[in-house]
């Protein structure tokens, strides 16, 4: 059984097709990534897949369920949880408490999910400003907190919208070894990215999107030489000049 | 921490002692004083805690004091019991009102008017029917004893609605530290954000409305029978609205001790200048010096004063860990 998939997945806004006829599929223990040109429909996919956006037609089944109708707070306490490409901290409270509130959905007691909370800040490294206001974390922090967030829910998949993004290559290096790290412990993770490092060091297949459709998929290194992706990123022109 | 929990208990303590030096009119101040930061505490948990902002909490007021009030005058039931009737249809009410705004996701002004609307319809409502007043209002007749919920002087008055709001406070700061009080912040912060982590918005928002609404009704009863006078107008009216809001908003919104610290900064003032300025004949300037105070905080101290005192008060209260 996959821990996730679709089935014919299509979202248009207007007369655009964001995403048509999509099939995904992402394995138990998986780390599947996803990439394409900007505008290319991924984090329309991540948002139809979280349901903060109903789709037009097509399924998504999270172990054998049919989530495709359910609300997006059912859909995180079945296991699937999500980050934002723009990040969204809780401002005003601190850095433990934004996490706390990811723990206390499945942890009543407000202690225990402080002390589940306590574990995973050490684990994303933030231990340092647990008690500061999220307002004073610099960017590449607020992702880690993001993160931080969505595990302390104890999902089964993870979906990551560019959590690279604006990283220096220190740090995505960190990420990569934190990543591997959450993803041992038996979390599939399905991740939205541009940074090619990060896709290649971690992802066990590739799905590539342009215009809303599937041109590719297969394991990283292969699908990176496969003419229409390399066509889709640099276009036509590119390709010829190479000959 | 600990310190503050003295130095509040040693406030409390003044205040319980306070009225044996106190003249009948500054009690009355007090009352109001109490009165207006339990009110403010109950709308600062709906719009403070969860972020929905409601400008017609008079409706949850209005039928807290009508209910009890109708019920004693029809049936002799004791306002103590009739105010829970009325706090439960308060509940009913904004369960309604929530059901319509939070299920249909009307979202910042949109929801601001809905809470405008049903506090408006009421007032009309209650204008046209005879069994309550209708226009004429209704006069409570005076019979002190406890069981009336009347009494003669103030004194009886300051100790009952310090009791709600020191109440009130205790069940705010439950309210912060539990599981419900924090996804109340988070659906504040980022409603959806909150809802990504598996947080019920809609559930949520809708318990931190009714705690609201039936808080607010408990106070209506106590009003009207501080006040012996009820009339839609005032009851129901959005002046009341929105006086009841300026405390917490000036004091400090969110918070367990801004709506205390701002009902004791503009109560008093209020009442002062008012007297003040009708003895010079000027009356209704107290409400334009009221107004132009409230626009400074709200400029200048844009989270409430509630942050500045904690501030002038840390070293002596040690309200932040040395250690950080």
């Amino acid at each position: 059984m996959n821990a996730l998939e679709t089935n014919a997945l299509s979202k248009s806004f207007g007369g655009l097709k964001a995403v048509s006829d999509l099939d995904l599929s992402l394995g138990q223990g998986e780390i599947l990534g996803l990439i394409g040109p900007n505008g290319a429909g991924k984090t329309t996919v991540f948002n139809c897949l979280s349901r903060f956006l109903p789709m037009d037609s097509g399924q998504t089944i999270f172990y054998g369920r049919d989530i495709t109708d359910l609300k997006p707070h059912v859909v995180s306490q079945l296991g699937l949880a999500r980050t934002f490409q723009i990040v969204r901290p809780f401002l005003t409270i601190s850095v433990l408490e934004n996490i706390m509130v990811g723990a206390l959905v499945k942890e009543k007691s407000v202690k225990k999910a402080k002390a589940q909370s306590m574990s995973i800040l050490e684990l994303v490294g933030l231990e340092d400003v647990k008690d500061r206001p999220a307002s004073e974390l610099p960017l590449p922090r607020r992702k880690r907190l993001e993160m931080a967030r969505a595990l302390a829910t104890k999902p089964k998949v993870l979906l990551l919208d560019e959590v690279m993004a604006g990283l220096n290559p220190t740090e995505v290096d960190e990420l990569i070894v934190l990543l591997k790290k959450i993803n041992r412990q038996g979390i599939s993770i399905f991740l939205i990215e541009h940074v090619m490092r990060g896709v290649m060091a971690l992802s066990n297949r590739v799905i590539v999107i342009n215009y809303g459709v599937k041109i590719a998929e297969g394991p990283p290194d292969e699908v990176v030489k496969n003419k229409q992706v390399v066509e889709a990123y640099l276009g036509k022109e590119f390709l010829s000049a190479q000959g | 921490m600990k310190r503050l929990y003295v130095f509040l208990a040693l406030l409390l303590t003044i205040l319980l002692i306070l009225p044996l030096f106190l003249d009948k009119y500054v009690l009355g101040i007090f009352v109001m004083i109490f009165f207006f930061a339990y009110i403010g505490q109950s709308w600062n948990i709906l719009t403070g805690y969860t972020g929905h902002i409601s400008l017609g909490h008079a409706l949850y007021l209005g039928i807290g004091a009508y209910t009890s009030t109708y019920l004693a005058q029809t049936y002799g039931l004791s306002p103590w019991i009739g105010m829970f009737i009325g706090g439960g249809l308060a509940v009913i009410i904004s369960m309604f009102l929530g059901f319509l705004g939070f299920r249909f996701g009307l979202r910042g002004v949109y929801f601001v008017i809905l809470t405008i609307a049903f506090a408006e319809i009421t007032r009309l409502l209650v204008s046209h029917i005879e069994a309550l007043g209708s226009f004429s209002g209704i006069f409570l007749d005076f019979s002190p004893s406890f069981k009336n919920f009347q009494f003669r002087g103030n004194k009886a008055y300051y100790y009952i609605s310090l009791c709600f709001m020191v109440l009130a406070v205790i069940v705010t700061r439950l309210i912060e530290t539990s599981r419900i009080g924090r996804f109340m912040v988070a659906i504040r912060e980022d409603e959806e954000a909150a809802e990504s982590l598996g947080v019920n918005a809609f559930k949520y928002s809708m318990i931190a409305l009714g705690i609201s609404a039936f808080m607010t009704s408990l106070g209506g009863t106590f009003y009207a029978n501080f006040i012996y006078y009820l009339h839609p107008n005032i009851m129901f009216g959005m002046n009341f609205s929105i006086e009841l809001i300026l405390r917490p908003i000036v004091g400090g919104m969110g918070t367990v001790l801004g709506p205390v610290l701002g009902s004791f900064i503009l109560t008093p003032l209020s009442e002062i200048s008012r007297v003040y300025f009708s003895k010079g004949g000027l009356e209704g300037l107290h409400l334009v010096l009221y107004g132009i105070l409230t626009v400074l905080i709200v400029l200048f101290m844009r989270r409430g004063v509630l942050v500045y005192v904690q501030k002038l008060l840390n070293p002596i209260l040690k309200l932040e860990d040395e250690s950080k």
